[in-house]
């Protein structure tokens, strides 16, 4: 007679024993560590900073390794050890105007206080596989220049500030000090957000998700005018005020890519027109991100700008709610685990259906 | 696992979640957003059920965990385990041993007692979700008790079917007030919600809501006059230990059409073919 299965437990630990292999590979292939991910695969650590919400390379780079490359896996490692980490204190805002510059381009003027600078990208790379770096390391060939022998020592002042001087952009006023700013990682997401809670949402968002979204922008699907005022890229100092010293001191450097899109507004009857803003900010080089954040941050202020809400990338609770890949990819998966009580309870009701309706017996 | 705290949370969390609850128990049916934390488990495999236990759990609690009743469905086993680890507690099989059973989509068959408590693991906590995806809106017809849509539901299922065509997670009503959604358990065990000696505790941890049943609560499925609320029923009983009362799982033995149907209740089912102690 049959059995109901039994052995879950030994199941389990099978295949957390295979997959500890499968995670290896070949045992004559050197094994990968954690410093080569961090040095050679370093914008896959700076997506799964950025997602993971938590800034440190070596935990990123052993959070793919463990999750054999799956990135969305290895932000899902990251955040649940995240989760347990204790709260020390909250830091001043970064300044990205003091950035220390390793590329930053601006899309709306020819040149600029600061000047145009490319830095390591892969724009105008033509896409050949390099079947060189398939050899064993080449040497001597990669140059010894550094960015301090092009960047600009001149102040490089932020794009939108220089618009702000002229007025044809919209003012955004700072918070008040000390005003509280949303933490989605301690409190529910709450509609309406603010844009706080908006852009620390986007800023943890799926990369492919806020891309799609952000390109249904320029589709037509609410549709903002974009103009990629500036993106920077560097690392900028975060400060910390602890509560007996009373001033801010440095307590690390960060990188992070930086976009501002200036868009169209057309005015109305009380206010002229003006250029609007839309916000990206993520870890490291992340600048596809960076760029799809700033869409979907400007798509998600229709409402608050007075356009009508029509389309996906302009509704609040459709983006907010589905960007996060750790909820998703749990949401999506879970429909492996058993259902055969619910589907059970289905078959007795289409059955029944069925026979209600006078269906014939297959 | 000496790095973790006993139930993987930290205590600040864990009060965060127990006022949750609290609020929760308070307001039969209300679904209380809470900060659901991001646990080792993926969402959907049981994070809000496992944030209430571990907020709840204490040293001398013996816990059980099921998943379609079952206690060796790996998922049962893996949160089990979970447990036993962060926080060392004797875990159990049996429904009456435990003082804690965590479970997806089943009640247990043994009646459970006063001073248990089931955690209910929760996909969706909104039961108006279908019929407006908006929370600013669903929230607001809590609010106003503004319920209409789901009767003009059930109401179109009778036009349409001849009878409401929902087989699980079958919209209640907690305490005359709120609808609730009882989890997708199978509508063969909403019966079981009402007036339970049980707390009953429902945890979203992705769509970040707890809500509760307080023990003795009355709990109605939502029907009409002329169509009462029934449960499904099977023409025969478990091949196993014979029982007509409980809820059958069907499984396909053969390629040609062969099926049996076996208590998804593992323990009641073992209970009752065991002799009497």
């Amino acid at each position: 007679m049959y059995v109901a299965v039994k052995g879950g437990e030994a199941a389990i630990d099978s295949a957390h024993r295979l997959l500890a292999r499968a995670r290896r590979g070949r045992p004559e292939v050197p094994e990968l560590s954690t410093g080569q991910i961090d040095q050679q695969l370093a914008l896959a650590v700076d997506r799964v900073m950025t997602e993971g919400s938590l800034y440190d390379r070596e935990l990123a780079a052993l959070a793919i390794k463990q999750a054999r490359g799956d990135l969305p896996e290895a932000v899902f490692l990251i955040r649940a050890y995240r989760t347990t980490l204790p709260r020390f204190g909250v830091t001043e805002p970064i300044d990205t105007a003091a950035m220390t510059i390793a590329r930053r381009i601006s899309a709306t003027f020819k040149d600029l206080p600061g000047g145009q600078i490319l830095g390591p990208t892969f724009d105008y790379t033509h896409r050949l596989l390099d079947f060189d770096l398939a050899k064993p390391e080449r040497s001597g060939d990669l140059g010894t220049e550094t960015m301090d022998e092009f960047a600009d020592p001149a102040p490089m002042p932020r794009v939108v500030d220089l618009l702000d001087q002229e007025g044809v952009i919209e003012t955004e006023e700072p918070g008040d000090e000390g005003e509280r700013v949303a933490d989605l990682t301690r409190e529910p997401l709450q509609f309406p957000a603010d844009r706080a809670a908006r852009l620390q949402n986007l800023a943890r968002g799926d990369e492919g998700f806020l891309l799609a979204l952000g390109y249904s922008t320029q589709r037509g699907y609410g549709r903002n005018h974009p103009f990629a005022a500036e993106i920077r890229l560097g690392d900028v100092e975060v400060e910390l005020e602890p509560e007996e010293l009373g001033f801010p001191v440095a307590i690390a450097s960060i990188g992070v890519t930086e976009c501002h899109m200036v868009n169209q507004f057309k005015g109305s009857a009380s206010a002229p027109a003006q250029f609007t803003r839309g916000y990206g900010l993520a870890f490291g080089e992340a600048e596809r991100k960076a760029m799809a954040m700033a869409l979907c941050d400007r798509a998600l202020r229709s409402a608050e700008l007075g356009e009508e809400v029509q389309a996906p990338a302009q509704d609040e609770e459709f983006v907010l709610y589905h960007s996060d890949s750790v909820e998703a990819s749990g949401f999506v998966q879970h429909l492996k685990l058993p259902h055969y009580v619910d589907f059970q309870s289905e078959l007795v009701l289409v059955r029944t259906l069925r026979a209600a309706a006078g269906a014939a017996p297959p | 696992m000496s790095a973790y705290n006993f139930g993987y949370l930290d205590e600040h969390t864990k009060r965060m979640v127990r006022r949750a609850i609290l609020k929760a128990v308070a307001i039969p049916g209300y679904q209380v957003p809470f900060g659901s934390r991001e646990m080792p488990l993926s969402y959907g495999w049981g994070t809000g059920g496992v944030q209430v236990t571990a907020s709840i759990i204490g040293p001398d609690d013996v816990l059980k965990v099921i998943d379609q009743g079952a206690d060796d469905t790996t998922n049962a086993v893996s949160i089990r385990r979970f447990f036993a680890r962060t926080t060392g507690v004797r875990t159990t099989t049996r429904t009456r041993e435990a003082t804690i059973i965590q479970t997806r989509h089943r009640i247990p068959e043994t009646p459970l007692r006063a001073g248990q408590i089931a955690v209910f693991q929760v996909p969706i906590p909104e039961p108006l979700r279908w019929l407006e995806p908006r929370e600013a809106e669903t929230r607001a017809m809590h609010a106003l008790e503004e319920y209409g849509i789901m009767h003009v539901r059930l109401y179109e299922d009778i036009a349409l079917h001849g009878r409401v065509a929902t087989a699980y997670d079958y919209p209640v009503r907690a305490n005359g007030r709120y609808i609730m959604r009882p989890s997708p358990i199978p509508k063969f065990d909403n019966p079981k919600l009402d007036r339970n000696p049980a707390l009953l505790l429902f945890g979203a941890g992705r769509e970040k809501r707890i809500y509760a049943v307080p023990p003795w609560t009355k709990v109605e499925s939502l029907d009409f006059e002329d169509h009462p609320f029934a449960v499904e029923r099977w023409d025969q009983p478990c091949a196993l230990c014979g029982s007509r009362e409980s809820f059958l799982d069907e499984v396909i033995v053969d390629d040609k059409g062969g099926r049996m149907f076996i208590c998804s209740d593992t323990d009641y089912c073992r209970e009752r073919r065991e002799p009497a102690p």
